[in-house]
């Protein structure tokens, strides 16, 4: 069988990449899936303890994290087009008003 | 009221009378005397003196009927302060009746001759309003002397003490408004001042005493002070020989001795029973009594009685040569006064204390008798003068009309000149013979009441100090002469100024107390009399007499109950030679208006010394005067002005605190520090949130990694924890 | 070397390969392709790790909606290049060096430093089943699973509101 700190180590780097594309692409839409990666590998954890302990807990908070994960993905997929809208440009870099 | 120590038999509990019933008096017209006539507000005053009077005959007859033993009626606690203990308490004892008698008897006489003279005197100063206040002042003043006279203790004699002082203060300046001569002046006021400044020298000596007698002999009361003296004069007489002349400079500001004497005849300022009553009958014989009563501790030094005498004597003659030069009635008559109480003092320094008291008494008679005389040839002729300017008045304008200087005397007219007057025997002769009465008096001459007082103390002269017999012989002379000249320049010869020569003889009023003073002149001799000695025995109940021990000349032990021939034959003599001078001088060829006095030319510079006083004013002006007025101007602009104001509290203070406010704290401590850290924080606040500001770059990408900074260093943390 | 392990390994490697794929890729259509297959990797672990409804609800809602939903947004806005890059260019090394430090860190901390995990046990079969966890979910947090059903609603409700055109905007 494999370790559980196998697991938990793909989730971290799964984790990290997601930060690192948060952090470096400028395109919207690529970070909002850099955003659903880290969330995804949180999930990968919470299974992994579930299976470890041998409770349905984890489970179902992973659903939960999924159900809210779509609501977040819909709202703010309409905030970008929004921003389209106004701005006609997809650069985050470029929506930088609120600079003091 | 508080019981004496022991309970005896007599009007003693009528002691505080003394006192209040002139207070009462001086009440009673300070609140209702505006709406008297002057006739009620002179009766009002008399009716109070005379209570006194009567009050101390009764005391008087108490004494006696208690074979002159003393009583102490206390009325009242004062001062209990540690060891110092003051009562108000009444002496009465055969030497303060004696004096209580004078004060009252002769005061309440002048009471009744001032109803009529400032009747007249207020008419012609033109202040009718101004009567009442010369009683109360007058009430006051006998209120104050009984005070003196009675009290038990040297501080309760202080206060009367001052209390005489202050209204010789209060009457001398009575008229402060203006000059003898009623002209607008500050020459009254001055002379009020003066006498009370030169008295306050004298009251300093006696607070000096005062305080070296409480200091060492622990009490102020007359007899625990003489109990307690021998023993100090054992150990220490140095200090009894101190309190003693410190007590004498007191006197000699308050009798008027040499060199306190200045201020009696500036005291002439005043109304003219003020000058009878007040210098010639009571308060300038409280020195006298002072020493007196002091006896006891000056028989125990020596050295300070032949001070006393020497002061005593000095100032007889001295004063006696000055009045020969006077022109004004009253100031000859007033050197006359410091003369004879030169003789007082000396008396009493000799230890001749019954000799002293019984001139005292005389001289109260025929000296207040003189000076009211003299009052009425004054008002004699300022009657006189009024007439003339009216008749004047009538001539020019014609008679009954008014004018706008109706009232207005338009020459300036000295009533008291001896210059201006001659010939008032014709005029005012019930006036002249009371002033003859008064002068043979005074002078000394067989029977009046002067010679047999004033013999007595020239005897005790003469076999105690024979150097001052002289002197004081000597001024007996002098006594005789200018009173001579006085009689033969006023009442002989012609009138020299139309106001003598239109002068009126005075009203009853005036000059039946002065009657009563002339009898009391012509009988008062008894009093003492030769074998009888009533006055001695009298005063012996309190006054220990010391019998002299010394050798005496041969043709002084001779002595017919206590009077030596050739003394009596000696003075008597003197004294009529001085007469007869005096007339050869003034009385054969009478003065002519405007001639100048005939001894001026003989005796040239003597006599303008004379007449200048010896120039002791001038002396005391350059010496004292001048150089106080300098040092007291120096010290208020100088000290006071320029560098206290000015500098100090302009520059110094003021400067320090306006440099303070503005400089220190307004720019450096304000501005500077307060102010610049209140901005510096601000704009330190500025510069910081400047420099944060560029955090927020709007870049989503910096602020992510901000947050991922931010994890990175929290795992660390929890890695190496 | 167990059957279990090398699996996991190969899948393993195909995640993080398409994780970075998608990281570095210039295509936006290209990055969410590669997620997809991420997704699809991990829905791989799950069914290893006795969670087949998880597995399932996996590709329906994520690889399925969630996905599509992206690339049709990507279709929307066109999937252009964008241009270089402005300012901060301390930026992106500073990046990655953290996210190096974070997987070092996170590394060291979940395995060194946590218990000893050891091997997984051998669960029993209806563990992780649909009926296993419907019986959880609808017992147990049936509260939560309501409120999630409110929250998707009001997520519908704001991407309508969002969206809409106001009164003379337009498009």
């Amino acid at each position: 069988m494999v370790p559980v700190n196998y697991y938990i180590t793909l989730s971290a780097i799964l984790f990290s990449i997601g930060a690192l594309g948060v952090l470096i692409r400028r395109n919207p839409l690529v970070i909002f899936m850099s955003v659903e990666l880290m969330l995804n590998s949180a999930n990968l954890a919470f299974v992994t303890f579930a299976r470890m302990h041998e409770s349905l807990n984890g489970q179902i908070f992973v659903f939960f994290i999924m159900a809210v994960a779509a609501a977040e993905v819909a709202v703010g997929l309409a905030l970008i087009v929004q921003i389209f809208k106004t701005k006609h440009s997809i650069n985050v870099d470029e929506m930088s008003s609120l600079k003091g | 009221m508080f019981l004496s120590e022991s309970t005896i038999t007599g009007f003693f509990f009528l002691a505080p009378w003394l006192v209040f019933a002139p207070v009462v008096g001086l009440l009673i017209n300070l609140v209702f005397g505006h709406r008297f006539s002057e006739k009620a507000v002179g009766a009002v005053a008399s009716l109070a003196s005379g209570t006194a009077f009567v009050v101390s005959v009764l005391l008087a007859y108490s004494v006696a009927a208690n074979h002159g033993e003393l009583v102490r009626w206390r009325l009242a606690e004062w001062i209990h302060i540690g060891t110092l203990n003051l009562d108000w308490t009444f002496r009465v004892d055969s030497l303060s009746t004696t004096m209580m008698l004078v004060v009252s008897g002769v005061g309440t006489l002048i009471h009744i001759y001032a109803i009529g003279y400032m009747h007249e005197d207020v008419r012609f100063k033109n202040d009718v309003g101004r009567f009442r206040r010369f009683f109360v002042f007058l009430n006051l003043f006998i209120a104050a002397m009984m005070i003196l006279v009675s009290g038990d203790s040297y501080m309760m004699l202080f206060v009367g003490w001052e209390g005489v002082g202050l209204c010789s203060f209060l009457l001398i300046g009575f008229w402060f408004e203006m000059d003898t001569l009623a002209r607008p002046s500050w020459a009254n006021s001055n002379a009020a001042k003066k006498a009370f400044i030169v008295n306050r020298v004298g009251d300093f000596g006696f607070l000096m005493a005062g305080f070296l007698m409480f200091w060492n002999l622990g009490s102020f009361q007359f007899d625990a002070v003489f109990k307690a003296a021998p023993a100090l004069a054992e150990t220490n007489p140095g200090l009894i020989v101190a309190i003693t002349l410190f007590m004498l400079v007191g006197v000699a500001g308050k009798s008027a001795q040499f060199p306190l004497y200045v201020w009696l005849p500036d005291a002439m300022a005043g109304p003219t029973p003020v000058s009878a009553l007040i210098h010639a009958a009571t308060m300038v014989t409280a020195g006298v009594y002072l020493v007196t009563r002091s006896a006891p501790l000056y028989t125990l030094v020596p050295q300070a009685q032949f001070i006393v005498v020497m002061t005593g004597a000095v100032t007889a003659l001295f004063a006696a040569t000055i009045a020969v030069g006077q022109y004004d009635i009253k100031k000859v008559l007033a050197y006359s006064t410091i003369s004879q109480l030169g003789f007082m003092v000396a008396a009493v320094g000799m230890g001749a204390y019954v000799a002293g008291m019984f001139h005292l008494i005389t001289h109260a008679f025929f000296k207040a008798l003189l000076f009211l005389s003299a009052g009425s040839v004054i008002l004699g002729l300022e009657r006189g003068h009024h007439h003339l300017a009216h008749a004047h008045h009538d001539e020019k304008h014609g008679k009954g009309v008014k004018t706008k200087h109706d009232d207005h005397h338009e020459e300036v007219f000295d009533p008291g000149d001896m210059r201006n007057m001659g010939g008032l025997r014709k005029t005012m002769p019930v006036t002249f013979w009371l002033y003859i009465i008064g002068t043979l008096a005074l002078a000394g001459i067989f029977p009046f009441a002067g010679f047999w007082s004033k013999d007595e103390i020239l005897l005790d002269a003469a076999k105690l100090y024979p150097q001052v017999y002289w002197l004081l012989a000597i001024a007996a002379f002098f006594t005789a002469f200018y009173m001579g000249r006085q009689i033969w320049m006023v009442f002989f010869g012609e009138a020299r100024h139309e106001a003598a020569a239109h002068a009126e003889e005075s009203p009853k009023i005036i000059t039946i107390p002065l009657m009563v003073l002339a009898a009391l002149s012509i009988l008062g001799g008894a009093l003492n009399l030769p074998y009888v000695h009533t006055l001695g025995a009298w005063l012996e109940h309190t006054v220990e007499i010391v019998e002299h021990e010394a050798p005496i000349a041969p043709w002084l032990e001779q002595s017919f109950g206590g009077l030596n021939i050739y003394v009596a034959l000696i003075s008597t003599v003197a004294a009529l030679l001085a007469i007869l001078i005096s007339w050869l001088i003034y009385g054969r060829k009478p003065l002519k208006t405007g001639q100048i006095d005939p001894l001026k030319k003989p005796l040239s510079f003597i006599f303008t010394g004379m007449e200048n006083k010896w120039f002791v004013d001038e002396i005391y002006q350059t010496i004292i005067i001048n150089p106080f007025v300098k040092i007291s101007q120096f010290l208020a602009d100088v000290i006071d002005w320029r560098f206290w104001h000015d500098w100090f509290h302009e520059t110094v203070i003021a400067g320090t605190y306006n440099w303070i406010s503005e400089t220190a704290l307004n720019r450096y401590a304000d501005q500077k520090g307060i102010d610049a850290f209140a901005n510096g924080l601000g704009s330190v606040t500025q510069n910081i949130s400047a420099t944060m500001r560029k955090v927020q770059n709007g870049f989503v990408r910096s602020y992510a990694l901000s947050v991922l900074l931010g994890v990175v260093i929290i795992l660390g943390y929890l890695l190496f924890k | 070397m167990s059957v279990d392990f090398i699996l996991f390994l190969v899948l393993a490697l195909a995640a993080i390969a398409t994780a970075l794929g998608m990281l570095f890729s210039q295509n936006t259509v290209y990055s969410a392709l590669f997620l997809v297959l991420n997704f699809a990797t991990v829905a791989v672990f799950y069914l290893l790790l006795s969670a087949p409804f998880i597995a399932m609800s996996q590709i329906s809602v994520y690889a399925g909606a969630i996905m599509v939903l992206f690339l049709f947004v990507i279709m929307l806005l066109g999937a252009n290049q964008l241009k270089p890059l402005q300012g901060l260019p301390w930026q992106r090394p500073l990046a990655f060096l953290l996210a190096l430090v974070l997987i070092a860190e996170s590394v060291y901390l979940l395995v060194f430093r946590g218990q000893p995990q050891g091997q997984i046990p051998v669960g029993n079969e209806t563990f992780g089943s649909p009926q296993a966890v419907g019986e959880v979910l609808f017992s147990q947090y049936l509260l939560p699973f309501e409120i999630t059903s409110i929250v998707l609603l009001v997520a519908m409700v704001s991407a309508i509101v969002l969206s809409k055109k106001e009164k003379g905007e337009r498009a």
